[in-house]
């Protein structure tokens, strides 16, 4: 047998091995994919798990949301990380393949909206300023046209890549409609673009994940929202975002479980371990995690009693805090 | 005599001729030094950036803290986070791209080249048939990476049922360095004097006689260029297994490629690696490049990228030790 045929029979073997399909180690392997806003959590409690059990194994994919949806729903994963609610077209998918799922919100995130740190008159925006900056058409260009007594700087704007979870909920938020946007600005999907963009630009304004700006407090300066409700001016902490003030910028992060995969021994040991050690675990996971009570409150009323389907009827919503959807996850 | 000199130019205007030919010459080398110093810094500066910024996780603990980085698995503490799996990954994968599509190149390659087009094929093969071939392979290595990506995902990934694995990885960067492969081993089997050709079947060879002891020999070194140079991209590239789905968190190496079957492991024995999730390099600096925080986007993705650059500057240098090596043996 000499080299050209020994390649064809490999190559051929190959073929024929790969027709078989394959569902190897399907049963030890509990699999994750979708947002990346969530990936930093899902990884954090998936690598101390492993260390604790390792006889089980976590997978975890960025695919984003949607692409992690349409996974879920095909049932090739177990858990969907997802930094929205699960969409109307996305429920009829999951049903239609007879997938039933637990919803469980896991952490925040606040969206901040930065500027440069020599920029000393932005100190806090409404919502109605920010939503005439963003909306489409607008023709804002400087920030002397953004509030009277502001000073005659140029208006430079960086914001989320059209492709992320992020722009819709931002859109959606500020503008009012999810993708409305004005176009003529930096956008990138990669916030480290963004936070330099700031950094450098005095007349700019950016938003991006919170954790950007904790991670970049010496080169940015974040900006108070003023709470429509309220009227008061209210800074991205982590306390504001988790109590509810730092509307309408604050939202929540889920993980949605396949009813039937959290049958397994192993999903729901996975899924107890999360909601038990996330308030320490989520410290180092770029993300606002939720309090211990609150937890608890998730994985007791919600995952134990294995209440399927969704509270938002597939909209996004503004606004929605913690101890709401929590009490309206139990009544399911 | 009648006929005069030509006329008695002024050497002058000799002279000035050549001196402004040279000066067109020393312009050229200016130009020529030039664009090899601007595409030679840019690189280098690169490289530089990477190490200055990588080299703190990559020698900053001496051999054991780059030990430490290389075998270390992913984890959510940049100190502890390391790229095993993910080399271990690159490896599996470029090693089902080389036994898939070096045989199928270099095939398709001697065909086109030795076989097609010419009237005593046993099935008809014209040559207006391989110029169509010809003009859409050379179109084919054109195509952006990630075509192929979405390709792969509905053949290979749905219709197949190969799912997220490295068979479906390994057969979509085969297809992508395939046309690669096959134009450059047709340049060298063309690059072969006819004569070598003549005088082999002169002497009573059969035209695969001709070809497996005489063109391959003489075309080998740039025929393995051709291969190392495509494996050398297939290993950079992102894009293409972003859309199939590979990983981006998995702690667990793929089974040893053929290893003998093991009791309590899958199903296809020494083909488990095939149908083993996986994630590569180049995905796992691009995850890194994206986080919030400086010790994952800076020092870590550097770091990996060093490995990465090192990996494909390895594998060009082998080619070029190949080609030295195999221009020595041939001689005519």
């Amino acid at each position: 047998m000499n080299f050209s045929t020994r390649g064809l029979l490999v190559a051929s073997v190959l073929a024929v091995a790969s027709v078989i399909p394959s569902q190897v180690m399907a049963q030890q392997v509990i699999k994750m994919d979708g947002s990346s806003t969530v990936f930093p959590f899902s990884e954090a409690v998936a690598a101390e798990f492993q260390k604790q059990n390792p006889g089980v194994r976590v997978t975890v994919g960025v695919s984003g949301t949607g692409a992690g949806f349409r996974k879920f729903c095909n049932g090739e994963t177990d858990i969907s990380n997802a930094s929205r609610p699960i969409s109307k077209r996305e429920m009829e998918a999951c049903s239609k393949n007879g997938i039933r799922y637990i919803e469980l919100p896991v952490a925040f995130d606040g969206l901040t909206v930065v500027v440069n740190p020599q920029n000393t008159w932005a100190t806090s925006l409404t919502v109605e300023e920010l939503k005439r900056i963003w909306e489409p058409g607008s023709k804002i260009n400087n920030w002397k046209d953004v509030r009277p007594g502001f000073p005659d700087v140029p208006l430079r704007l960086y914001g989320a890549g059209t492709a992320s979870g992020t722009f819709d909920y931002f859109t959606e938020a500020i503008v009012g409609k999810a993708k409305a946007s004005r176009s003529d600005y930096t956008a990138s999907e990669d916030d480290n673009v963004l936070v330099q963009g700031v950094a450098r630009d005095r007349g700019g304004l950016g938003y991006f994940g919170k954790s950007y700006y904790d991670e970049n407090k010496d080169k940015l300066k974040a900006v108070a929202i003023v709470n429509p409700k309220t009227n008061r001016p209210v800074l991205p902490t982590d306390e504001n975002v988790l109590n509810g003030t730092y509307q309408p910028l604050s939202r929540p992060l889920f993980w949605y479980v396949n009813a039937e995969a959290a049958n397994r021994d192993e999903v729901t040991k996975f899924v107890l371990f999360t909601m038990r050690n996330a308030p320490a675990l989520g410290k180092k996971a770029d993300v606002v995690t939720l309090s211990p009570a609150d937890y608890s409150a998730v994985l007791n009323n919600v995952f134990i009693k294995r209440k399927v389907g969704t509270v938002f009827g597939g909209e996004q919503q503004i606004g929605a805090t913690v101890k709401d959807i929590i009490a309206r996850e139990a009544k399911q | 005599m009648t006929n005069e000199m030509p006329d008695l130019v002024d050497i002058q205007v000799i002279r000035r001729g050549i001196k402004s030919r040279k000066r067109m010459d020393n312009i050229f080398i200016g130009v020529g030094l030039g664009s090899l110093a601007f595409s030679l810094g840019v690189l280098l500066v690169l490289i530089g950036k990477l190490l200055v910024e990588g080299g703190k996780r990559l020698f900053g603990q001496g051999i054991a803290g780059l030990w430490n980085f290389l075998t270390s698995v992913p984890d959510s503490n940049p100190e502890v986070a390391g790229i095993k799996i993910a080399i271990i990954g690159s490896f599996c994968v470029i090693l089902l791209t080389a036994i898939i599509a070096v045989p199928l190149g270099i095939g398709a390659g001697i065909f086109l080249e030795e076989y097609a087009g010419r009237g005593d094929l046993p099935i008809p093969f014209p040559k207006w048939m391989s110029n169509i071939i010809e003009i859409n392979i050379s179109n084919l290595a054109g195509v952006p990476s990630i075509i192929y990506g979405l390709l792969a995902m509905g053949l290979f990934k749905y219709q197949l049922r190969l799912g997220e694995t490295i068979a479906t990885a390994g057969l979509t960067l085969a297809l992508l360095i395939l046309p690669i492969i096959i134009v450059t081993t047709r340049e060298a089997i063309k690059a072969v004097p006819q004569a070598l050709r003549e005088g082999v079947y002169a002497i009573g060879a059969s035209r695969w006689q001709m070809i497996w002891d005489h063109i391959l020999p003489a075309s080998a070194g740039g025929i393995l260029t051709g291969l190392i140079v495509g494996l050398s991209r297939a290993i950079g590239e992102a894009a293409p297994l972003v859309t199939i789905g590979a990983l981006t968190f998995i702690t667990f190496p793929p089974p040893f490629p053929f290893s003998p079957k093991l009791v309590g492991e899958g199903l296809h024995g020494p083909f488990d690696w095939l149908f083993s999730p996986f994630t590569v390099m180049p995905i796992q600096v691009f995850d890194w490049v994206s986080r919030p925080r400086p010790e994952f986007s800076v020092v870590n993705a550097g770091a990996a990228a060093v490995v990465l650059v090192v990996m494909t500057l390895s594998m060009n240098a082998l080619a070029i030790y190949l080609r030295i090596y195999f221009r020595k043996r041939v001689k005519w």
